[in-house]
């Protein structure tokens, strides 16, 4: 459990630029680069949904200004193609999930905070972390050379359903090479994360004192050992499909524009659905446990209170990250299910909704009998409670097979999971970016600009994720060029277009006041103590910014993770690593 | 010809309601979204009392030990009840009676909807009840969509219409759907019917159209890039007027068979 040799080398050693900055194999490092560019495709992401906004407004009118600098393949005249509007769909959900919020939440913040938190020197194998890193960086790079391929990026939906995706342009071959990268990325992290937990907690540190963060890391780290490996064979038995001919997911007697395909057939267009979805369900909860863990921290610090029900929480996040693996189908109700798969899959998909229950329970009661401040980082940890709440219990209609049958592919479905993954699962990393920055800096961020940041995206979150129900319901389409407008059905709701579009380009504005913080801050921020936030955890034990080794001293841990206002104590909050309770 | 909508479409805001199974798809969409608004409302009330009860200015000493009664494991055991009772009570059964079983009644009306880049083909099989050998090699785009084998005795009755659905009101309708290219779904809006057409697979739906009037065929998966537009028409009428529709079908068919493409 412990680690023999508890010298550690507290000094940096001197190198030259590459060996500081670019293969510098410190975890802290690593999750910098993780962090900047996860941010920068989370911004890139959202760029593309900006463009669609556009188009799902003001369906075939040119974009103006910008427009036109997308060249006659894209956008003639400022006017957007179907197949670009297309690529711009697939591209976000797939930069969004894999290159933005995986990589941030378990790259940026995971690569951070483990080693801090349970009193490590470093990650278990530093060399392959930094491969995991530069894996990422080169899936990236090949996700984003694709929009320049004849016939531009992937376009059949960040799902790549065959046989469309199949017999798509060259960019769904890059999509797969990226995605090839980017799931090695996560398997080399994974591993690291998993022998990290288990062989480098600081003496005394047992599984029941990790702080609930660090228990969201391990089961995400299952998760995507466990569940990516089958994507990743999908994803080359598809490549093979496209470059050579083979017919894994082709089935026999394919006409596609008339022309009967040649090729050998005999495969199975929903084995492609099921190996995807065994990924993608894990995934969902890859994309949000951590975030769960974020917000435990921030609630616990800033209620000067333990955890309520921290046993509780484990055990759920626990059953979750098992559960995850077989709730997969409740994707594929509508593909043509008898009554006892579907049985089986409804079953599970409501036994799962307990533990995330659970869990979204014990942190509102984590908030009774508290001293709450409210400071940025809690802000955004308190917001993400009702929008969870929101996201969770419109997966109840969509995770029972009858009512989907009306709900499937609508918008319902995509304000469902935009609300568990952006008011839920970015604002967690928002939170935790103003939590932790004063950490990795030495610096605070500045109070005016982060409310300037937190109000504005908290009421355009719900103006373009709340019309997506009402759409949902009224039974408009996902993934149509023109929002709906050529449906007679779609049209009582489709002035709700202009009303989500505005608010999302509204959204976008208030995000400047966060770029600027991070860079003002950085410089010009309020200095900060070594533990600005009175905290109990080990990260903020030791100086900042953390030197090379992270502790100066031996760390060793007396108790459990949150242990702020203890009765008889003076001071409210006692540090895992303090030896007397004062 | 607008259908109107019931109570339970306007408050949830559902398309109008046409099929005899539909109510109950919309009776659950209506019970779950009243359990959502319970749970919600109690969450945020708790949370807005909590916020304002224990901010740090007003109570500046934290309790160490919080709650300690266990309400909140009856609302959780009561939640689970709740969703068992939607799950066995509708969910599966309704899915049983309505999805699973295929309908015995002979009086049944089968039509074959074949989904492709970006229409839909819908197949009759004509007076003989038969639907005619299809064979891909014989697809022609213009002169024939489903390559059918016009050798087949069976197939000479047979009608086949491009993005038009009639059917009968009041009588089971049996669709076999299919693709012949990407996977496709097929939404009949106020039918509660989706189902995703799948190339190389034949699925069953069933249903009973219980309003006469027209609506839309939506596709509902993406299907490639003009998936926006691939828009059908369903037509449910009377008895009557369905046979004289196949009857003016048929002999159109008969007279230009390589014309209907208009």
């Amino acid at each position: 459990m412990a680690h023999d040799s508890n010298h550690q080398d507290s000094h940096h050693p001197k190198h030259g630029f590459w060996r500081t900055y670019v293969f510098n194999t410190d975890h802290k490092m690593i999750a910098l680069w993780y962090g900047i560019t996860a941010l920068c495709f989370l911004l890139f992401g959202f760029g593309l949904v900006m463009l669609m906004r556009w188009q799902l407004a003001y369906p075939e009118q040119p974009l103006p200004l910008i427009g036109k600098w997308f060249g006659p393949t894209r956008m003639p005249d400022g006017v957007m193609l179907p197949e670009f509007y297309n690529q711009l769909g697939a591209m976000h959900g797939t930069i969004m999930v894999f290159m933005g919020i995986v990589p941030l939440a378990v790259g940026a913040y995971g690569n951070f905070l483990i080693p801090l938190m349970i009193g490590a020197p470093d990650m278990a194998f530093p060399k392959i972390n930094l491969a995991s890193y530069w894996a990422f960086f080169i899936g990236g790079v090949v996700m984003l050379a694709s929009f320049f391929v004849p016939g531009g990026a992937a376009s059949s939906g960040w799902t790549s359903y065959t046989p469309l995706a199949v017999i798509a342009t060259t960019g769904q071959t890059m999509w797969i090479i990226g995605m090839i990268f980017l799931i090695t990325s996560s398997l080399l992290g994974a591993v690291n994360f998993i022998a990290t937990i288990f062989q480098m907690r600081a003496p005394g540190l047992s599984f029941m004192k990790l702080p609930f963060f660090i228990w969201a890391q391990l089961v995400t780290a299952f998760l995507l050992l466990l569940a990516f490996p089958p994507l990743e064979a999908a994803g080359v038995m598809q490549l093979m499909d496209r470059v050579a001919h083979t017919s894994f997911f082709m089935p026999s007697g394919l006409v596609v524009s008339g022309e009967h395909l040649k090729i050998s057939g005999g495969g199975s267009v929903l084995l492609w659905q099921h190996l995807f979805w065994f990924l993608a369900h894990p995934e969902v909860y890859v994309l949000i446990l951590p975030a769960m863990g974020i917000i435990s921290e921030i609630i616990a610090n800033n209620t000067r209170k333990p955890l309520w029900g921290y046993k509780g929480m484990v055990y759920s996040i626990v059953i979750l990250g098992l559960l995850s693996f077989i709730v997969w189908a409740h994707h594929m109700f509508i593909t043509g299910m008898g009554t006892t798969i579907s049985a089986f899959f409804q079953a599970t998909t409501m036994i799962i909704s307990i533990p995330s229950v659970v869990i979204l329970t014990a942190l509102f009661i984590s908030l009774w009998g508290g001293s709450i401040r409210f400071n940025i980082p809690m802000l955004f940890a308190l917001a993400f409670l009702p929008m969870f709440g929101i996201g969770g219990l419109t997966g109840l209609p969509l995770g029972l097979s009858s009512p989907d049958i009306q709900l499937h592919d609508t918008y319902y479905v995509i304000g469902h999971f935009h609300y568990i993954v952006a008011p839920g699962t970015i604002f967690a990393l928002f939170a935790g970016i103003y939590y932790w920055f004063p950490k990795i800096t030495g610096r605070k961020m500045n109070d005016l600009l982060g409310h300037l940041h937190f109000w504005p995206s908290l009421i355009c979150m719900n103006l373009v994720f709340m019309p997506m129900m009402i759409q949902g319901l009224a039974g408009v389409s996902r993934r149509l060029y023109d929002g709906g407008a050529s449906y007679a059905h779609a049209q009582g709701v489709l002035h709700l277009n202009v009303l989500m579009s505005h608010a999302a380009w509204v959204m976008a504005v208030f995000q400047i006041p966060f770029i600027i913080n991070i860079f003002w801050s950085l410089y010009k921020g309020q200095k900060a103590s070594d533990n600005p936030w009175e905290s109990t955890t080990m990260e903020w034990a030791t100086a900042t910014p953390p030197p090379h080794g992270n502790f100066a001293f031996d760390p060793k841990v007396y108790r459990g993770p949150y242990e702020y206002s203890v009765p008889g104590a003076t001071q409210d909050y006692t540090p895992q690593c303090q030896e007397k309770v004062i | 010809m607008e259908i109107e909508k019931g109570w339970l479409q306007k408050i949830m805001g559902l398309p109008p309601l046409a099929s005899a199974h539909g109510g109950e798809i919309d009776f659950m969409i209506f019970l779950l979204h009243l359990l959502m608004l319970v749970l919600f409302v109690g969450w945020a009330v708790f949370f807005i009392v909590v916020l304002w009860k224990f901010r740090a200015s007003r109570h500046s000493k934290a309790n160490y030990k919080g709650v300690t009664n266990h309400y909140s494991t009856y609302i959780e055991v009561g939640v689970a009840v709740i969703e068992a009772i939607l799950l066995l009570g509708f969910s599966i059964p309704f899915w049983a009676k309505n999805v699973d079983a295929l309908p015995t009644d002979r009086n049944t009306v089968v039509v074959r909807v074949v989904a492709e880049q970006f229409l839909w083909n819908v197949h009759y099989p004509g007076a003989d009840g038969v639907f005619g050998k299809t064979d891909p090699n014989l697809v022609d785009k213009q002169t024939n969509p489903l390559g059918l084998d016009k050798s087949d005795p069976a197939a000479k009755d047979d009608i086949v219409s491009i993005n038009q659905l009639h059917l009968p009101v009041n009588r089971q309708v049996l669709i076999y759907l299919s693709s012949k290219d990407v996977i496709h779904s097929f939404a009949l809006n106020i039918m509660r019917v989706k189902q995703d057409a799948i190339p190389g697979l034949s699925i069953p739906i069933r249903f009973i159209p219980i309003k006469t009037g027209q609506s839309e065929i939506a596709c509902a998966q993406l299907c490639g890039l003009g998936h926006y537009r691939m828009k059908g028409y369903l037509t449910v009428s009377t008895n009557k007027e369905f046979d004289e529709w196949l009857a003016s079908q048929a002999k159109q068919s008969q007279s230009s068979s390589d014309d209907f493409w208009n």
